[in-house]
């Protein structure tokens, strides 16, 4: 008979990871996806859209690399680097694709948002100014039900090419009626 | 091929009711703004905001028995050995739980859909209704328990298409005696509706040419990010918490208090950020039975649906088959419509005449037509629940009247853009379907005080070049061919007379204000655009306001998010409350400053005098005064209704290419033009309108929810149910033509739904223009078109010729 925890309480397993740049040991059920192991440690930005891999909300970066965290095996994270969408801002301040996603209305219902956070960070590490036709390849594999993805596109190419000068589209909270 | 961004938004300046052109300056320092979302942080950072972003300590988690059988009869269900399993603390049948007949949909009360469901039955009527529900220690015990659950079933014959339904001798869904308020339980008829305004067949003897034809649309699914999920438990005085993924937490709490039995004022639900909604979470549709399990278990209970379970537990859009008659006069003129409606609302009747009703009142008066009559029968199938969907009847209803008109202008010799402006309704019109039609009874009339709907036509037919490539289409001999068709459309801005909303506010030390809000943010932003109204108001900046909304211990009352009734019904309570607060603040300022208040204005975080003598006081001074000195709390809160409802409106064009050779349609460009009253946010109001086209693009090209012939789905996921992804958007054009709409917060009306509409029709009457055949069916698949191109002869000369009466 089964214990109290269920099927994947028969056994444990010790996991050493990197998170957010963060060296930690984790105990793990054999069976654990890695979606299930980061929301139970808190990562909450890792959102549960699918499990099957087709909507991309739970997408993660592995050694720089985007993956649906549904797909994979917490065990299969061994001695890997994972980067979560609670570790794309350095502390209080936003990434400058944060900022864009923020500033272009990219963002509506916010659930699919960590995703594409995460697959345009890989993206603009890997072509740190990308046409818009590779924006939309790299946001491909994140399903969005509110933006009809314009505005994320928009924020996407606007972060990266901050040089450029593209013009803000919003004022700050604090400025608005001064 | 690139893609157009957002940017190329008509900037319109404001007159009342009509837009003008530009070179008036707004006086107003945040409403009409692009500010950024006031809970964005949090969402692009990753925060703990959503339902299930909580870990509570000794959570249970639940999982729902779905019906196996489209129709049965439970005859035994022995549940002893699910009970015996380790780690299960509960298993549910329809012996252990009351029976309350109820609706699911989260609407005022009284509810207009039929008291047709039970928080667990005997008798299971979809394939994924509920047989039973258990709550265990984990998820994999939960589904473990299921399967342990030996139920023993009648199998009734089922009735899966909508056209047997009313048959003699089909099976009755409903044969239960204490269901209320179904129409015709004997004959499967949830809800019959017919209303006519002039004289439709005197009409129709006056026109010079009548057709006549038949539509048939699909059964869509939502598909919000996150699927529907609900956290329940009891606090520590032993009230029931809800935390869950609604639209609705006020009509949830009165709905689950009626069901489990327990006193309102026992229940709290907290709606947290919700993953989108688009009618889906206006729902009861885990909150009672999660209720259920945290009573028996008295641990926190949660279930969350599947991916899966999603598609065919949750809600879709009512698949209709609509006949739509159309009589007109030799310049084009409408003198009548008729549009004749089946529509299937699936096992249970939620929403079921309210959605139909505005197929007819929402989508008939967009012509100026005197003579009007809808007919609508609403049968039950044992198909999954239909229920509220973004445009609520709406996108079926403008798919046939926008694909009939097309035809008829195209029979006339007449562009279609030139038949659209001699036949839409305008600035001073009053549609009277709508006082026959309203929210399951009798409405109230709609006055049009604002249309922005001639320059919505007029700027996107230039958006997508339809003068120039009406004539120079259809193109060559290339198995590519290019069309361009159009589509107007309108909805309504809450209901009329139903919808309400109130709003709290109150002062703080440091010059801020806590806004408490009932209204219920489901992703479109309604938070933020609430505070700008409540900011602009009160003079100070965005900043100074910390809105709390959705929480029913905590905020008043408000009927939730549908219906496009958020910024224009619960803005004008934010907007009430807060000239409220600011007449309290400036008797203050007034006594502070020495002068009278009619010399008083707010502003800049202050309250300054409007004379020469230019003394103020800052808002954070004047509230340490008002606290410590005078022993004042500055607060107010108000409610607020409207008996109309008004339109915006949206006119949308599309480009397409269609395959000869495959049948695959393309589309090159969508330009949508909106009229939404005044944008409080137009960056936001953007984002609805783009979201609402890709939907709108789904509806009308790929998506439907399919069921074999025992009615099981056959694509409930990603891979089999194709929404559109960021590579398969055509290039959008996006315009806002602003009005001022004299009943609206600052000449608000509304924008989330309306932009749904369109594209189906617009997208039809393209593929048209491109090669000659007329779709009358969606969605439209390559396998469509290509039959209709194979058809030995085009289809617009099979179908029966223009009748002269």
């Amino acid at each position: 008979m089964l214990g109290s925890r269920g099927v994947f309480a028969m056994k444990t397993m010790e996991l050493h990871l990197t998170v957010n740049g963060k060296s930690l040991n984790w105990s793990i059920a054999p069976g654990e996806l890695l979606l299930d192991l980061l929301r139970r440690q808190g990562y909450f930005g890792v959102k549960r859209g699918c499990e099957k891999g087709e909507c991309g909300a739970c997408a993660v970066l592995l050694d720089g690399k985007p993956i649906n965290s549904c797909l994979m095996f917490a065990a299969q994270a061994e001695g890997r680097e994972i980067l979560t969408i609670e570790g794309v801002a350095d502390g209080d301040k936003l990434d400058p694709l944060q900022e864009a996603f923020l500033d272009y209305g990219a963002v509506q219902c916010g659930f699919c948002t960590s995703g594409m956070v995460i697959s345009a960070k890989a993206l603009l590490l890997r072509r740190p100014d990308p046409s818009e036709e590779e924006v939309r390849e790299a946001l491909a594999g994140h399903l969005c039900r509110c933006t009809g993805y314009t505005k994320p596109v928009e924020a996407v190419l606007a972060a990266a090419s901050k040089k450029k000068n593209r013009a803000r589209r919003v004022k700050p909270v604090a400025e608005v009626a001064r | 091929m690139s893609r157009a961004m957002s940017g190329d938004r008509a900037s319109q300046s404001r007159d009342r009711g009509t837009p003008l052109g530009s070179g008036a300056v707004s006086s107003r320092l945040v409403v009409g703004r692009n500010v950024r979302k006031v809970d964005g942080v949090k969402l692009v950072t990753g925060g703990a905001a959503f339902t299930d972003d909580v870990q509570i300590p000794g959570m249970l988690h639940g999982k729902i028995l779905p019906s196996p059988h489209a129709h049965a009869r439970i005859r035994r269900i022995d549940t002893s050995k699910a009970k015996a399993l380790a780690g299960v603390h509960a298993v549910l049948t329809y012996k252990d739980v009351p029976r309350v007949p109820h609706t699911t949909a989260g609407q005022a009360w009284p509810e207009p859909s039929p008291y047709d469901t039970y928080l667990l039955d005997s008798k299971v009527r979809f394939v994924g209704d509920r047989v039973a529900a258990v709550a265990a220690e984990s998820r994999a015990i939960a589904e473990r328990a299921l399967g342990l659950i030996e139920v023993e079933y009648e199998i009734l014959p089922a009735v899966l298409d909508m056209e047997q339904a009313m048959a003699e001798g089909v099976a009755v869904i409903h044969d239960e005696p204490d269901s209320t308020k179904i129409y015709d339980r004997e004959h499967n008829i949830a809800g019959y509706i017919l209303r006519e305004i002039g004289n439709v067949d005197q009409g129709f003897a006056e026109c010079d040419y009548i057709i006549e034809r038949e539509y048939r649309t699909q059964r869509q699914q939502h598909c919000p990010l996150e699927p529907h999920v609900t956290i329940c438990w009891l606090d520590a005085d032993g009230r029931l918490v809800i935390r869950t993924s609604t639209q609705v937490p006020y009509h949830c709490r009165r709905q689950v208090a009626m069901i489990l039995q327990i006193p309102l004022s026992r229940v709290h639900v907290i709606k947290p950020r919700i993953g989108g909604g688009f009618g889906g979470k206006q729902e009861m549709v885990l909150e009672d039975i999660c209720g259920a399990l945290a009573l028996a278990t008295r641990r926190p209970v949660k279930i969350e649906f599947t991916r899966e379970e999603e598609f065919y537990m949750a809600r879709s859009r009512h698949p209709q088959i609509l006949r739509m008659k159309m009589g007109v006069k030799r310049d084009g003129t409408v003198i009548a419509s008729q549009l004749t409606v089946l529509a299937t609302t699936g096992a249970y009747g939620s929403h079921s005449t309210t959605v139909q009703g505005n197929t007819g009142s929402k989508v008939l008066p967009l012509y100026r037509a005197p003579n009007m009559r809808f007919e609508c029968h609403v049968v039950y199938t044992n198909t999954p629940v239909a229920g509220a969907f973004r445009g609520y009847g709406c996108p079926q209803g403008f798919f046939a009247q926008e694909t009939l008109v097309d035809e008829i202008a195209c029979e006339l010799g007449m562009d279609p853009l030139e038949f659209h402006r001699h036949n839409v309704i305008r600035l001073g019109d009053t549609d009277l379907l709508s006082a026959q039609l309203g929210e399951g009874k009798e409405g109230l009339p709609r006055l049009v005080r604002s249309c922005g709907l001639p320059q919505c036509m007029e700027t996107a037919a230039r958006a997508i070049g339809w003068a120039q490539k009406r004539k120079k289409f259809p193109n060559g001999h290339s198995h590519l061919r290019r069309g361009v068709g159009m589509a107007c459309t309108m909805q309504g801005s809450g209901i009329a007379g139903v919808d309400w909303a109130s709003a709290f506010l109150k002062m703080n030390e440091d010059g801020s204000f806590y806004l408490q809000v009932g209204a219920s943010d489901v992703g479109g932003g309604a938070d933020t655009v609430l505070s700008q109204i409540a900011a602009e108001t009160l003079g100070v900046s965005l900043d100074k306001i910390v809105i709390t909304s959705g929480d029913t211990d905590i905020t008043p009352f408000d009927v939730g998010a549908y219906a496009s009734s958020t910024t224009i019904i619960s803005g004008g309570a934010v907007k009430k409350a807060a000239g409220k607060v600011r007449a309290q603040v400036l008797e203050l300022a007034s006594k502070m400053l020495d002068a009278p208040v009619d010399q008083l204005d707010c502003g800049n975080n202050e309250v300054f005098t409007t004379c020469v003598c230019r003394k103020s006081v800052s808002m954070s001074d004047l509230a340490m005064q008002a606290m410590y000195r005078e022993k004042l709390q500055i607060m107010d809160g108000a409610s607020h209704f409207n008996t109309d409802s008004p339109a915006p409106f949206c006119a949308t064009f599309a480009e397409v290419e269609v395959d000869t050779e495959t049948g695959q349609v393309r589309v090159l460009h969508l330009a949508s033009a909106v009229d939404p009253g005044t944008a409080i946010n137009p960056m936001q109001a953007e984002g609805q309108v783009e979201g609402a086209v890709a939907q709108g693009l789904g509806y009308a090209l790929t998506e439907e929810l399919l069921l074999d012939a025992a009615g099981r789905p056959v694509n409930p996921n990603f891979l089999d149910y194709k929404m559109f992804a960021a590579t398969d958007m055509p290039k959008l054009t996006t315009i806002l033509i602003e009005t001022d709409e004299p009943l609206g917060p600052y000449g608000a009306k509304s924008i989330s739904e309306v932009p749904i509409n369109g594209p189906a029709p617009a997208i039809a009457n393209a593929i048209f223009h491109a090669v000659g055949v007329r779709i009358r069916k969606l969605p439209i698949r390559p396998e469509d078109v290509l039959r209709a191109l194979h058809a030995e002869r085009p289809a617009n000369l099979e179908e029966e010729a223009l009748l002269t009466p």
